[in-house]
């Protein structure tokens, strides 16, 4: 079994991997909790880097936005931190997270 | 999360090892958990998450912690390159399934039936030897030809196959059992075989019976269904 077999050119951590290897910093956003109709399980990432460059989901494109630039504060002051984004349906279109669902995202910075 | 941590996380799911990465929700300090660590304080509960395919927080001595498993890939084994087993091989990769097909009748194991797929055309059971098999290997015999089916489900069913699934009607399956109980498999180890097939939501044609049949691959991964 090769590499490329294995891992796929979309792999989240393959290309957070390759990042740091070209000398870029690096943060990791990751589900930790969902509660309702949230579209990305626990589990699911997003890699993010200085240059707010990123890769993955963590929401299927409702709150990635907010949590790269949380993840550039990450990446700045080297320390994690977890986001809760909960949903009413006033806030829906705002945030993103038209589903309705909530979620947790831990954000950490590969050091 | 140290890079180091990311990187020996990458080495492990290249070679397939099935690894938990355990991090601190305040610290963000991280370390793999392998399936086999014993002295691992979160050892059960890393098992649990891989177990599940699921990421969890565990709180033990004031300390919440991210387990976030990381499984082999999926992988779907058919035994018997027959009609089925074309639209069922496409759409299982595209659920995520690495599909291999086996079967020593080369008129039927062929590069234009199967594009892109691991073909192996010895004889089911020598095929089987060469993979290893393990829960998250998916299991099917299409062939209904005893010779190539029976030594093929003998070896799944002593594996950790998640699921093994047989073609045939009612009448097959329950001569297919007699067989498989002469040969001194218990009716405890038999019922982890899903015979006839699939979900029973009407299939008729070949692409209808392999998404019946994913859909119950997909249920028991899920435990949606037991």
């Amino acid at each position: 079994m090769s590499d490329a077999e294995a891992l796929n050119d979309d792999d989240v951590l393959e290309i957070a991997e390759r990042w740091l290897k070209e000398g870029h910093s690096v943060a990791l956003a990751t589900v930790v909790r969902t509660w309702g109709s949230s579209p990305r399980q626990a589990g699911s990432q997003l890699a993010i880097r200085e240059d707010s460059r990123f890769v993955g989901s963590v929401s299927g494109g409702c709150v990635e936005g907010a949590v790269v630039g949380e993840a550039l504060d990450v990446i700045g002051l080297g320390e994690p931190r977890t986001l809760h984004f909960g949903v009413t349906d006033d806030e829906a279109w705002a945030v993103g997270l038209a589903c309705g669902g909530e979620i947790d995202i831990f954000i950490e910075p590969v050091t | 999360m140290k890079r180091e941590t990311l990187l020996a996380l990458n080495a492990a799911r290249r070679a397939g090892r099935a690894v938990v990465l355990a991090s601190d929700m305040t610290t963000a300090a991280a370390r793999l958990i392998t399936a086999g660590d014993k002295d691992d304080p979160l050892a059960e509960d890393a098992r649990e998450a891989l177990r599940l395919d699921k990421a969890r927080i565990v709180e033990k001595d004031g300390a919440a912690t991210m387990l976030t498993p990381y499984n082999p890939p999926l992988e779907l084994l058919i035994v018997g390159a027959v009609h089925i087993a074309q639209p069922l091989s496409r759409m299982a990769a595209l659920a995520g399934f690495r599909v291999t097909i086996i079967d020593p009748r080369t008129a039927f194991a062929t590069e234009e039936r199967f594009p892109g797929l691991t073909l192996l055309t010895a004889w089911p059971d020598e095929a089987l030897k060469t993979r290893a098999i393990n829960h998250r290997t998916a299991f099917v015999a299409l062939t209904h030809d005893p010779k190539l089916d029976d030594p093929a489900l003998a070896v799944a069913l002593r594996s950790e196959a998640f699921y093994i699934g047989a073609l045939g009607s009612k009448k097959t399956h329950a001569k297919r059992l007699d067989r498989l109980t002469a040969h001194g498999f218990d009716a405890t180890t038999l019922a982890r075989i899903k015979g006839p097939i699939g979900l029973a939501i009407g299939a008729v044609t070949p692409a209808e019976i392999a998404v019946s049949i994913l859909a119950q691959m997909i249920a028991v991964l899920r435990r949606a269904e037991g």
